[in-house]
């Protein structure tokens, strides 16, 4: 191990697990709070697999619980974080913005993309792990 | 420094159980076009994915193992099988499908190559970013 | 050329701790998280033997949260293994060139 010293290091997170079933996004919160907390830069964090399901805005867990998506996007609000859902993993699990809904005839108010979530394809996920000095994978 | 990446896809997860296996191989064919340097590592589990004579048809869902096959035209041409994890499971070299690429001579050379355990965890640790999925 | 190796299953129903020791260079490090926490406790268990035996070539740490959700204290952890926070992970991850998950 060398002593970085303070030294900024720009991380891409990876998510790959829904919220509530498996624990990996809520330790990629963590992670990345810990990591924006500290000085670091977060290039992007990326969904993918069930990790899409972290995006929908369609969530209600109750009062006293966390709320997955809610803390995703306010992250994000806050430190301007990209986050990045895979269009193809989204298509197939009914993660939905505007744009998709209209071009898949899903009818008006289908969309559900959380605020601060976007949808785009998997060369943003390459690009992260290009561009970011660590790329840092959550899943099952 | 050259501006290409070392890329690894670890692969360590049997096919059809679970979507890892198909996404994964979704992410590499797209990442193809990113001209890194790419790697796959099939290892545990995950050397299933390479068996030959896979039949999905019983299970009702598409049989993306023919993909593998098209990796040499994406221009992947490293797959390595880690030996000890064949082992491990009564499978040997014969088991696996066939996958080629085009060598500078024009000839189809394996994509495949059997590597112990300790080769691969070097070739694990020469890489930049490590996929797992 | 170092890697921090983060395992993430129980070692008492998954391979991913062996097959990440097994694996594992001299000068790395492995981190477990979420589930992966219960096999440092200290005794006479094949994982906390197979952590003893990694060390120190490779440094072994655990995600302090984790084990406090699990129920296993701080001190009754194998020894020689390093307890850290969020914070902690981050600076893991941010000294080693790469992090590689045993998913």
């Amino acid at each position: 191990m060398e002593d970085l010293g303070g030294l900024v290091v720009k991380f891409a997170v990876v998510v790959n697990e829904g919220p509530y079933t498996h624990q990996a996004s809520d330790t990629a919160y963590q992670f990345t709070k810990s990591a924006l907390d500290k000085g670091h830069e977060i290039f992007r964090v990326f969904f993918y697999h069930d990790g899409v399901n972290n995006a929908t805005r369609l969530t209600v867990p109750p009062q006293d619980e966390r709320n997955v998506q809610k803390n995703w996007s306010e992250l994000a609000e806050k430190h301007s974080l990209d986050m990045v859902v895979c269009i193809a993993a989204a298509q197939r699990r009914g993660i939905l913005d505007a744009d998709e809904a209209k071009r898949h005839g899903k009818g008006d108010g289908s969309a559900n993309i959380a605020p601060g979530f976007r949808i785009s394809g998997l060369g943003q996920l390459i690009e992260a792990g290009i561009q970011a000095d660590r790329l840092v994978v959550f899943g099952d | 420094m050259s501006d290409s990446k070392r890329f690894l896809y670890v692969n360590r997860k049997a096919p059809h159980g679970t979507v890892y296996a198909l996404e994964s191989l979704e992410v590499v064919l797209i990442g193809a076009a990113f001209e890194q340097d790419v790697s796959l590592a099939f290892l545990d589990d995950g050397v299933f994915q390479l068996v030959k004579r896979q039949v999905t048809t019983g299970i009702g869902v598409k049989n993306f193992a023919p993909t593998y096959r098209a990796l040499g035209d994406y221009d992947v041409k490293k797959l390595f099988v880690e030996r000890e994890s064949l082992e491990e499971r009564g499978l040997t070299e014969d088991d696996l499908m066939e996958v080629t690429h085009e060598n500078d001579d024009e000839e189809d050379v394996s994509s495949i190559e059997i590597v112990d355990r300790a080769r691969m965890a070097e070739i694990m640790a020469a890489q930049d970013v490590v996929l797992s999925f | 050329m170092s890697t921090l190796h983060t395992v993430n299953k129980s070692p008492f129903e998954r391979g991913s701790l062996a097959s990440a020791l097994a694996h594992a260079l001299p000068g790395d490090a492995v981190l477990l998280i979420e589930d992966a926490v219960v096999g440092v406790r200290a005794g006479e268990t094949a994982a906390a033997q197979a952590l003893k035996a990694a060390m120190p070539g490779c440094a072994i740490h655990v995600l302090g949260p984790d084990l406090a959700a699990r129920g296993i204290a701080a001190d009754g952890v194998v020894d020689g293994v390093t307890i850290v926070d969020y914070g902690g992970f981050v600076d893991l991850a941010a000294a080693h060139d790469k992090v590689q998950a045993w998913l």
